[in-house]
């Protein structure tokens, strides 16, 4: 597969980066980690707007490099229509479609408005087509969606699953939240005080217990899976994977396969399989590995089939149930989310 | 009639005019040095830039005889800039209209820099950040991107350096000196009328700069609540 090489340092004040890595050249690659570790800086290292030291001492405008901000920074002093066009004029070599980008994102009946006059979600919309239209070798986005409330964000989401089937351009997305990155990448880096700690497929990185960035609420795997039934009656959808089925509330269409993400803290671990429960998603699971979160609780992982789960249990539980790698138990999953 | 009051008609127009054109030169060249040196003082962090505004500002605060003082030892047949345009044009820069072009432009510089600069530093960072990643070089993103952005600091720059120019004396009065049609200004016009007693011309122009001074700044003042409260 080919491959983007991401080669940065830089020193600013008391803040060292110093980043080396190759990036697959396709999909949406995640960036996670704190703030203050040097996400944004990485970006900027990128699209050329920090002086770093790197092979590539091009100016911005000509790195070919699409970037979309936290504020969606649309030009106030034109319409949606010339925001758009503005980096498709100055596109060098193909021009991107259009008219395609414009349906993609819905903006016909917004292309007339002005900038000013658009709503929050509305705007990075725009923002996002507008760094589309120039037909860029490479996206960044930094936190997009941070700037908007939950309903705006669930507008916004879909748009990108959209991104993702019909343009064929590398991304490399920035986010402090893990949810977000778990529904939205397919690959994933971990950053930490300027460097990249982990870095591989979301799933294999997210199925790792050992990196402090993805303990506490941000530990919890994610599974490739196809929705396979739907069922009216209690408005459930069912869910194959490696390793069996699980079940999600609310409807999602079937057919196309998609990722469900379980968090750490949503999963309970029994010796035997619990009889009279009101947890719908009961796994017969093998223990992979423990890792000690701290010193009350600790992260284990879970081997599913093909598929990893984490749990975050109290290591007062780990010990009365005797808990040790390589035993089987029962993994109770209380909640569960879809990626449409 | 009277021959009176046609002279008098006669030495109203001409030092208008000359007013006029000395403003509106000068404004315009204003804004084509002022704009640059504006986008500097807003954008940079270099340890000059307090020293340089300071400069800059300088013709506020200085008393037009000592702005003219200098002025007139710079432009003179030995000043340094002086010297150097006789030996180009033949001609002293002293007591001429380009001179006094010169000495305008000192004279109004932070009249065109302070709207122009402030128009600038309320252009955020991040949408010229934008337009660079969007592919338009750091020319092409100030003329799309941060002109458009501080149209009213160009108009306001525009009109307060036209304006003020139109009312300058003392300068004018150092380094151009009263010769009809090249340095005899309305300002300097009006002083003569009363020097020689003769005030109903002295109202006549006087008014004349009320009037417009009024209009232009009204005019400018309408634009800027128009655009602030759409």
């Amino acid at each position: 597969m080919n491959e983007i090489e991401i080669k940065h340092r830089l020193q600013k004040g008391g803040f060292k980066l110093d980043v080396d890595i190759r990036i697959p050249a396709s999909g949406i690659t995640g960036v996670f980690g704190e703030s203050g570790c040097g996400k944004t800086t990485l970006l900027r290292c990128i699209a050329g707007l920090e002086d770093s030291s790197s092979d590539d001492r091009r100016p911005p405008h000509q790195r070919g490099i699409g970037m979309v901000f936290q504020e969606p920074s649309l030009f106030a002093h034109l319409s949606v229509r010339r925001n758009i066009e503005y980096g498709w004029r100055r596109s060098k070599g193909a021009q991107a479609d259009l008219q395609h980008i414009v349906d993609l994102f819905d903006l016909e009946a917004l292309l007339n408005r002005t900038a000013t006059s658009l709503s929050g979600g509305e705007a990075q919309r725009v923002a996002i087509a507008r760094a589309l239209c120039q037909a860029p070798r490479l996206i960044l986005m930094d936190e997009p969606l941070s700037s908007l409330d939950q309903r705006r964000r669930n507008e916004i989401l879909p748009y990108f699953d959209r991104l993702h089937e019909e343009v064929s351009l590398p991304v490399i997305y920035v986010s402090h939240d893990i949810e977000e990155i778990s529904r939205i990448c397919d690959h994933l880096l971990i950053m930490d005080d300027g460097h990249i700690v982990a870095a591989g497929a979301l799933q294999d990185v997210l199925a790792r217990i050992d990196l402090p960035q993805l303990s506490g609420r941000n530990a919890g795997a994610a599974i490739a899976a196809k929705p396979i039934r739907y069922d009216e009656k209690f408005d459930l959808t069912t869910f194959e994977f490696s390793g069996g089925e699980l079940c999600a509330p609310g409807r999602v269409e079937l057919g196309a396969g998609t990722r469900l993400r379980v968090n750490a803290s949503d999963i309970s671990l029994c010796r035997d399989l619990p009889k009279l429960t009101t947890i719908l998603n009961i796994l017969a699971a093998k223990i992979d590995a423990i890792e000690s979160e701290s010193d009350a609780i600790v992260l284990v992982r879970l081997k599913v089939a093909e598929d990893f789960l984490i749990a975050r249990i109290t290591k007062r539980s780990l010990n009365e149930l005797d808990l040790r790698v390589g035993e089987s138990v029962f993994a109770q999953i209380k909640s569960v989310t879809v990626r449409r | 009639m009277t021959d009176e009051t046609m002279e008098s008609g006669l030495s109203v127009i001409g030092p208008l005019w000359l007013s006029a054109q000395l403003a509106l030169i000068t404004a315009l060249l204003l804004i084509i040095i002022g704009a640059p040196l504006a986008w500097w003082l807003s954008r940079s962090s270099s340890r000059w830039k307090p020293a340089i505004q300071a400069i800059v500002t300088m013709p506020i605060v200085l008393p037009p005889t000592v702005l003219g003082f200098y002025l007139l030892i710079l432009l003179g047949p030995n000043g340094a800039l002086g010297s150097w345009w006789v030996e180009l044009t033949g001609s002293a820069l002293t007591f001429s209209f380009a001179g006094l072009v010169i000495a305008s432009c000192v004279y109004s510089l932070p009249f065109a820099v302070q709207p122009l600069q402030n128009a600038f530093e309320s252009v955020p960072s991040q949408s010229l950040e934008a337009a660079w990643t969007l592919g338009a070089s750091k020319i092409d993103a100030f003329f799309t991107v941060a002109v458009p952005l501080s149209i009213r600091g160009f108009v306001g720059a525009l009109v307060m350096s036209f304006a003020h120019t139109l009312g300058e004396f003392g300068v004018v009065l150092m380094v151009g000196g009263n010769i009809p049609g090249e340095t005899r200004v309305i300002s300097i016009a009006i002083y003569d009328q009363v020097e020689t007693l003769n005030y109903a011309a002295a109202h006549n122009m006087s008014m004349i700069l009320i009037v417009f001074a009024f209009a232009i700044l009204f005019a400018m003042y309408l634009i800027n609540h128009r655009s602030q409260s759409q």
